[in-house]
């Protein structure tokens, strides 16, 4: 849904395009981006 | 033969108890009271709130747990603390008072070699007016309220899908609350379920809350690194809320709760009213309200509490203006100064300080997030309190040696924007360290490195496997220890 209307708080952030949406629920990427998250906070938990 | 006592049995507490257990031997006793039967998965209770799952998947029954894994469990909530007993005996004690139906009211005397409060916060809904389930507004803080809140957005639901439009408030009920974290995942989700029962154009959805501005979370916020620019999450935030066609009000101090209507300040003072068909409105936070007595009876709970019921514990907790806090402020062990045999963990123990610039309306009314400290530092700190007191026990340390300040700890941190295995999201995040540190890392306060954020399914799937990762572990089932905290 558009919510952008012009010089209301919506009009001036940044909103992801259509293929940057496409990216957040595609599986193969997502895939991908789950092992490299679980890197990410496995190393967050070796430096405790 | 030692006995360390610990009050509480949430996410620090439990994990105090099973690694305690763990590292002393059979001829020392762990006991664990609990005012609650069950232990629940606070995080995942946002998603018992849009009905997505029922109660008993976010808890199990704590007895049975205890009963296998050789801790003492009473049923009951901790009353006073006595740290040198009292005129017929030294011996420090916790005065308990039973909520178990069959002792339901009987009091008892627990005595104890060291004390570990994980008590969590009291959830101070009569801090605002008209604030709470027991009055005008919802609550996912709990699993039932949690449950009670499902069915009210059903009902709001049932209305849109009648042709009805519905308005929705989400956010925090306080100038002083914390966990915007778990009311921004409710917001999410609900927006996810109403897209999802296609009657997303019947609702207008309103985001409230006391951070100074989207994104702050009560740490400030973070710089990530994207595109090529250092951005402060404040962007992305506004992004997502943008994306999601949610309004959002920021800066604001509910003041008052009624039927249908909430009235807030803003920092600028003003006084504003909103109608609406739907409020969850998380409540700030308070201790448990312990009291603590010496020998004689006398009431020293200031000596060992914080006037907002928190412990105190070894953080500098002098007051000074915002420009002179250094991360040095924030408790490395979690020790009582006043006496060496207590720790605290979790939201139990009294921050020095905010993490968020304190901020203050014309009409001298705080609004500013405190300081988190749940989840994964929550989990931390009570493994190594529970080191520790273990080390000291079995006599190979004299002191706390293990540290785990919030100025040296980093954490992840999921949080779910929609529940589904292959259309939902999450938002997936990692700092270092939790509280800024302007001084190693001029202009971000964190390490870039290790701070980072981004959206998609996987976080979901990150979130879903975490909830039976975390009930598994709290279960003591085998091999619970590979779980991290």
């Amino acid at each position: 849904m558009s919510v952008r209307k012009p010089f209301e708080q919506s009009y001036y952030p940044p909103v992801p395009t259509k293929l940057t949406k496409l990216f957040r629920t595609n599986l193969v990427w997502q895939f991908f981006r789950f092992l490299v998250l679980n890197i990410r906070m496995l190393r967050m938990i070796r430096k405790h | 033969m030692a006995r360390l006592l610990i009050l509480g049995a949430g996410i620090a507490g439990q994990t105090a108890a099973l690694h305690a257990r763990n590292k002393l031997s059979s001829n020392h006793e762990v006991v664990v009271v609990s005012p609650n039967s069950k232990w629940n998965w606070i995080p995942s209770n946002i998603w018992v709130g849009t009905g997505y799952m029922k109660p008993e998947q976010v808890t199990f029954s704590l007895a049975p747990v205890y009963a296998k894994s050789n801790i003492i469990f009473h049923q009951a909530k901790a009353v006073s603390v006595h740290p040198a007993g009292d005129s017929k005996s030294s011996l420090s004690f916790v005065t308990i008072e039973y909520t178990l139906p069959e002792k339901l009211g009987q009091t008892e005397k627990i005595t104890y070699d060291y004390l570990i409060n994980a008590t969590g916060p009291k959830l101070n809904f009569d801090a605002t007016v008209g604030l709470g389930p027991d009055k005008n507004s919802l609550s996912v803080c709990t699993f039932t309220h949690a449950h009670d809140t499902s069915k009210a957005l059903a009902g709001v639901i049932a209305k849109m899908k009648k042709g009805e439009r519905q308005t929705l408030l989400i956010g925090t009920g306080h100038g002083n609350c914390t966990c915007q974290g778990a009311a921004f995942e409710y917001l999410f989700n609900v927006e996810f379920e109403l897209r999802r029962q296609n009657v997303r154009d019947k609702a207008k959805i309103i985001w409230i809350s006391n951070e100074f501005e989207l994104g702050d979370f009560g740490i400030g916020g973070m710089f990530l690194k994207r595109g090529g620019y250092v951005t402060h999450s404040r962007i992305f935030t506004e992004s997502l809320y943008t994306e999601r066609g949610i309004e959002w009000i920021t800066q604001a101090h509910v003041k008052e709760v009624l039927p249908g209507k909430t009235i807030y300040e803003n920092l600028d003072g003003e006084e504003e009213t909103i109608t609406h068909d739907f409020a969850m409105l998380l409540p700030p936070f308070s201790g448990v309200g312990l009291k603590a007595y010496n020998k004689n009876s006398e009431d020293i709970t200031s000596q060992l509490f914080a006037p907002n019921g928190f412990m105190l514990v070894d953080g500098d907790y002098a007051k000074k203006p915002y420009e002179e806090w250094i991360p040095g402020d924030w408790p490395k062990t979690y020790q009582s100064p006043k006496y060496k045999n207590i720790f605290a963990a979790g939201i139990a123990f009294a921050p020095p300080h905010a993490i968020s610039k304190p901020m203050t309306n014309p009409n001298g009314i705080p609004i500013f997030p405190t300081p988190p400290r749940t989840g994964m530092p929550s989990g931390v700190m009570a493994r190594q309190i529970a080191f520790n007191i273990a080390d000291m026990i079995e006599g190979r340390e004299a002191e706390p040696k293990r540290k785990a300040s919030m100025a040296n700890m980093g954490a992840a941190c999921i949080a779910s924007a929609g529940a589904n295995f292959l259309k939902g999201t999450a938002v997936s995040m990692t700092m270092y360290p939790i509280i800024p540190d302007f001084k190693k890392y001029p202009d971000t306060g964190r390490d870039l490195n290790y701070t980072s954020g981004e959206i998609g399914l996987a976080g979901h799937w990150i979130k879903h496997f975490l909830h039976y990762a975390f009930l598994y572990k709290a279960k003591a089932n085998p091999f619970w220890r590979i779980v991290p905290e």
